[in-house]
Formats: C-alpha cells, sequence, structure tokens
C-alpha cells in the first residue's frame, strides 16, 4: 500500500488554476522532497494530502483511504509552518492538549518534549519561545501518536546547524521505522543525503520527479572535476583542449574539467593517466543546481506558451 | 463528544488561568450586593428596599453587561486560532468542526455560567442572610429566573460571537462587529422599533409590534425578568409587551431558540470558512 496515491489531480479557484493534473506516489518509508517557489503549489499539495482542501478532478488516496478520515488523521503528523501556538500555555500543557485530540499518551508527549530538546523549557509560556524552539514544539506535536505519514513545511525555518541536522538524522529513524516522510521546502541546503526522491513543482505543474541520479541525467548539468597539486598542469591543460575538454586553470597548480554526467568518469581516468594530482574533488549538479535547472525550463516554456 | 469537552477543557482552564472568571463573578457579586443596597437612593432610601425592584434593576444592568461580556470572551473563538495557526492544525487533527465550535461553546458557556452563579449566588446569599423578614421562597424565585435567564443571554451571544468570528478574515475586524452586534441588540434595537410605531401613526398593526420584541435576544430577557411582579415596572418599549398574549414558556424558548439558531448559523459559517 502507497502512503500517498495522488492521480490526475487539478485544484481550480474560479479561473486560476492552482494545481494542474499532478500525478505522485509516495511509498512507505520513502522520504519525498517537495521543492518550488512561492505558489508553486507545494502547500497546496500539501492541503489537498492533509484532506484540508478537496481536488477539483482527479484521485487522492492517503494512507488507502480519503484523506479526511478520522483515522487516517490519527496517523499522520503535520507540521506547518510558523505556528504560534497558545502564547498562554506552557510547552508541556500546549502538547498535552493536542495529545487528547490526537488520543496519544501524556508520557509520549512528554517523552518526545526531551527528543526535540525542549525539556529545559517545558513548563516555561509558550510566548517566551523562540522561533526555533517553537518549532520544535511544532515538530514533537507532529510526531504524536505513531504517525505512519508525516507532512513537513519548512520544517528547518529557525533551526540552528546542529537542530537542523538533529531534524534530520531523526527523519533517517523515522524512514527506517518505515514512516513516510514529505519534506516541503524553497532548497533545502544539505538535504540530499536524507530524501530518496525529490519532485519539483513550478506555476502549479510537476516539473520533475525522482531520485537525484536520475534528474541529475535528465537535466544533463555538467559535474566539475577539481584536481589540486598537479606536477605538469601545462601539459595536462594542453591536452585536454586539444581533446575538446572542457579546461581551465586553477588557483597555481590546480585544473577544473567540466563534462556531462556521461563523460565524469572517462575524463576523471585520463586525468589520472596524464598526472598524479594531489587532491581530487567532483562536484556534482548539486540540489539548487538542479532546482534552478527545471524551475527556469519551466519558465521559458509558460512563456513560449503565453506567445503562442 | 469526549473531542468536545477536550476542546472545553482548555477554554476553561483558560478561563480560569486569564483570570476572567475571577473578574466576571466579583464584578457581578459587587454590582448585585451594591444594587440590592444602595438601589434606592435616588429615591432618598438607604438599604434593601424590595426583591423585585432588586431583580429589576439588576437586570436592566445585566441587560447591557451579558452580552458584552459573552461577546468579548468568544470574539476571537475561530479567527484568533486562525491567525495563531492552530485553527489549520486542529483541523489536520481527527476533531470535526462541529466538534471545535461545540467544545468551544461549552467551555465558555460554562465560565459565564460559573460566573453567574457564583457572583449573582453570593448577592442571593447575602440578602437572604442579611435581610430580615425576606420571603425566601420569592428570593430564590426571582434570583433563579434572573441567573438562569442572564446565562441563556450570555449564550445567546456567545453563539453570535462564534458567528462572527467564522465569517471575518482578521480579528481586529471580528472586535469591530462584536461591538456593532451589542450596540444594535442593546440599544439600536428598541429605538428603531418605537420610531416604527411613531411614525407609522397607527397604521401599522398594533398586534404585530410585540412580537416583534421577540426578535431581539435582550428583550426577551428583559421581559422574563421584569415580568411576573404585581405592578407593572415595564418602561419603555417593554410596555408593548403588555399586550403581549403569550405565556412565559413561549419567552424562555425564544431566549433558548436564539441561542440555539445563532449555534446553529455559526456552525455553518464555520463549515464554509476556508481551511
Amino acid at each position: 500500500m502507497n502512503a500517498v496515491d495522488i492521480q490526475g489531480v487539478s485544484l481550480r479557484y474560479g479561473k486560476m488554476t492552482a494545481l494542474r493534473q499532478l500525478d505522485l506516489h509516495l511509498e512507505e518509508g520513502e522520504v519525498l522532497g517537495l521543492f518550488g517557489h512561492n505558489g508553486a503549489g507545494k502547500t497546496t499539495t500539501m492541503k489537498l494530502i492533509l484532506g484540508l482542501l478537496t481536488p477539483s478532478e482527479g484521485q487522492l488516496r492517503v494512507l488507502g483511504q480519503a484523506p479526511n478520515d478520522a483515522d487516517v488523521r490519527r496517523r499522520m503528523g503535520y507540521l506547518q509552518e510558523n505556528v504560534m501556538f497558545y502564547p498562554q500555555l506552557t510547552g508541556r500543557e500546549t502538547l498535552h492538549h493536542f495529545a487528547r485530540i490526537k488520543g496519544a499518551a501524556r508520557q509520549q508527549a512528554d517523552q518526545l518534549l526531551e527528543q526535540v530538546g525542549l525539556a529545559h523549557a517545558a513548563d516555561r509560556r509558550v510566548k517566551t519561545y523562540s522561533k526555533g524552539m517553537r518549532q520544535r514544539l511544532g515538530l514533537a506535536q507532529a510526531l504524536l501518536g505513531e504517525p505512519r505519514l508525516l507532512l513537513l513545511d519548512e520544517p528547518t525555518v529557525g533551526l540552528d546547524p546542529i537542530a537542523t541536522q538533529d531534524l534530520y538524522l531523526l527523519i533517517d529513524q523515522l524512514r527506517q521505522q518505515g514512516t513516510s516522510v514529505i519534506l516541503c521546502s524553497h532548497v533545502l541546503p544539505g538535504v540530499e543525503a536524507h530524501i530518496n526522491r525529490a519532485a519539483i513543482l513550478a506555476g502549479g505543474q510537476l516539473e520533475a520527479v525522482g531520485t537525484l541520479t536520475s534528474l541529475r541525467t535528465g537535466a544533463g548539468l555538467p559535474s566539475r572535476i577539481r584536481a589540486t597539486g598537479l606536477k605538469q598542469r601545462e601539459q595536462v591543460l594542453q591536452s585536454f583542449s586539444s581533446l575538446n575538454g572542457n579546461a581551465r586553470p586553477l588557483g597555481g597548480d590546480g585544473i577544473e574539467l567540466t563534462g556531462s554526467a556521461a563523460t565524469k568518469m572517462s575524463l576523471l581516468r585520463q586525468l589520472l593517466d596524464r598526472d598524479q594530482p594531489g587532491d581530487i574533488d567532483i562536484l556534482q549538479p548539486s540540489l539548487e543546481d538542479l532546482y534552478r535547472f527545471y524551475t527556469e525550463r519551466a519558465s521559458r516554456a509558460r512563456a513560449a506558451e503565453d506567445k503562442a | 463528544m469526549n473531542q468536545v469537552w477536550n476542546i472545553a477543557r482548555k477554554e476553561l482552564s483558560d478561563g480560569l488561568r486569564n483570570r476572567w472568571l475571577l473578574a466576571i463573578s466579583v464584578l457581578f457579586a459587587v454590582l448585585a450586593v451594591g444594587i440590592a443596597w444602595l438601589g434606592a437612593a435616588a429615591s432618598g432610601q438607604l438599604g434593601f428596599t424590595s426583591i423585585p425592584a432588586t431583580v429589576a434593576s439588576l437586570a436592566s444592568l445585566a441587560t447591557f453587561l451579558m452580552p458584552l461580556i459573552a461577546l468579548l470572551l468568544a470574539y476571537d473563538a475561530i479567527v484568533g486560532e486562525d491567525e495563531g495557526g492552530t485553527l489549520m492544525l486542529l483541523m489536520t487533527y481527527p476533531i470535526s468542526r462541529g466538534q471545535i465550535l461545540l467544545g468551544k461553546f461549552v467551555g465558555h458557556g460554562l465560565i459565564l455560567a460559573l460566573a453567574v452563579l457564583i457572583g449573582f449566588g453570593c448577592a442571593a446569599v447575602a440578602i437572604g442572610a442579611l435581610v430580615e423578614d425576606i420571603e425566601l421562597n420569592l428570593l430564590v424565585w426571582a434570583f433563579g429566573r434572573f441567573m438562569l435567564s442572564s446565562t441563556l443571554l450570555g449564550w445567546a451571544f456567545l453563539a453570535l460571537a462564534y458567528l462572527l468570528s467564522s465569517l471575518v478574515s482578521e480579528k481586529s475586524s471580528a472586535a469591530g462587529l462584536a461591538l456593532g452586534v451589542w450596540f444594535l441588540f442593546v440599544l439600536v434595537f428598541d429605538l428603531v422599533l418605537l420610531a416604527l410605531l411613531v411614525f407609522s401613526e397607527g397604521k401599522f398593526n398594533p398586534e404585530l409590534l410585540p412580537w416583534l420584541l421577540l426578535l431581539n435576544p435582550t428583550d426577551i430577557y428583559r421581559l422574563i425578568n421584569l415580568g411576573g411582579f404585581d405592578g407593572g415596572n415595564a418602561i419603555g418599549v417593554l410596555s408593548l409587551a403588555e399586550d403581549l398574549p403569550v405565556h412565559g414558556a413561549v419567552l424562555w424558548a425564544g431566549l433558548l431558540g436564539w441561542a440555539g439558531a445563532a449555534l446553529l448559523l455559526a456552525w455553518a459559517a464555520f463549515r464554509r470558512r476556508a481551511a
């Protein structure tokens, strides 16, 4: 059973189309990154999965059922952007309140406060909390019960680097327990290693979805090889330019080679044949590069469509 | 039902924590005791006069206060949660909008009922204990009726507050509308009714006019509390009701109907509100 099945879902408000023909599936224990600019349809997609919006057309199943089913809601966790919570309640009271509504145990609420690192502030009022602390409280709230599906909207906003790392580790751990996660964001630095697949939305349409490797292949963006500590840099540079390779000097004794994902390995072999570099860095197109590529391609396509 | 109580107990504990309950109870007790002993000062008397006069003065005051307190307590119930982001969060929980609304109504309703019971109840006990030769039966009957109808009036305005809180998208507009609702029912309605009476020069069916009082919960409330004593206390627009051939039960049903109908309207508005 898939955690989320979205088939041909569109959502229209009057004449405006917020989401067009979306097909998206999420397996059990899979982490999907959902990326897009403001107004791309990320939050709309989340709200559809949460059952807060009803699609104008198409099929939508969450954990095998209709999304607004009470049973589904008990097995789903949601961290929303910028929740203020109830300023007059303490963190512990807030979490107990939500635990009662979700049917989770009080002990679990207390454990979660510890787990997200709020134990020291649990009995302080939420109005004294910083943005990052409210974010942690939101995360604890999303983990109440035994969620099989987690929807995290901008989860790292306001978190310091260590807390961000902790969050990613927690997501890895949940994935191993079979929980499916959707991470929704503008591009998150450092998230690549923690997601199975990425989906890129632009203008209400799904532009690309797949593993990072398949997205890289699809984009055909060049990889860069940086080698330093070369003994005969000039000869190496010359041989690559005669090979029609894209080479340029880097620093005092370094070189940067640019090639597609397919030619990356052969470039590397040729480099090692010609010299013994002291150090090599391989820079793959990052998630940011891929994101930029796909969103720009989408806006070019739309501009062409408008002209026609 | 359990979910309703989960919301209600939060509202109730909020009411205890921010001292709303305490403040309203003390206000009611002070007003009631003050009116009981000092109410006749204007006519040159000091001390307790009579139960009907006391309850009539209290009811006139509560007509203004009760709606104001109820509206203040509840005007941000929906829109406030929306602004804080918790409304959307709650909607992803296994709880329906009806349960959220009903939970808030039960919580706020209990706060009002407790404040009336504590505040006015203390005053009734003080009168019973301190005034000699008091007719205890009449005291219990008049104060019981006054306290119950005051609670119902408060509930009707709680429900009206939820209605406007569900309709607006900003807390400040809800506050403004709440003030407007108070103004309309407590002050404007009677003036319009009187104007209608005067300017129609008798063309308006005079038998219909008293029934129009049922369109205003505060008028129903006054009718309940000012009637039933010997000697007409009715003044102004309420004297119309002396021709009203209705039984007390109709008035009670009217007040209850107001609370119920406003709550249903609030529910309908809340259901249509975008998540």
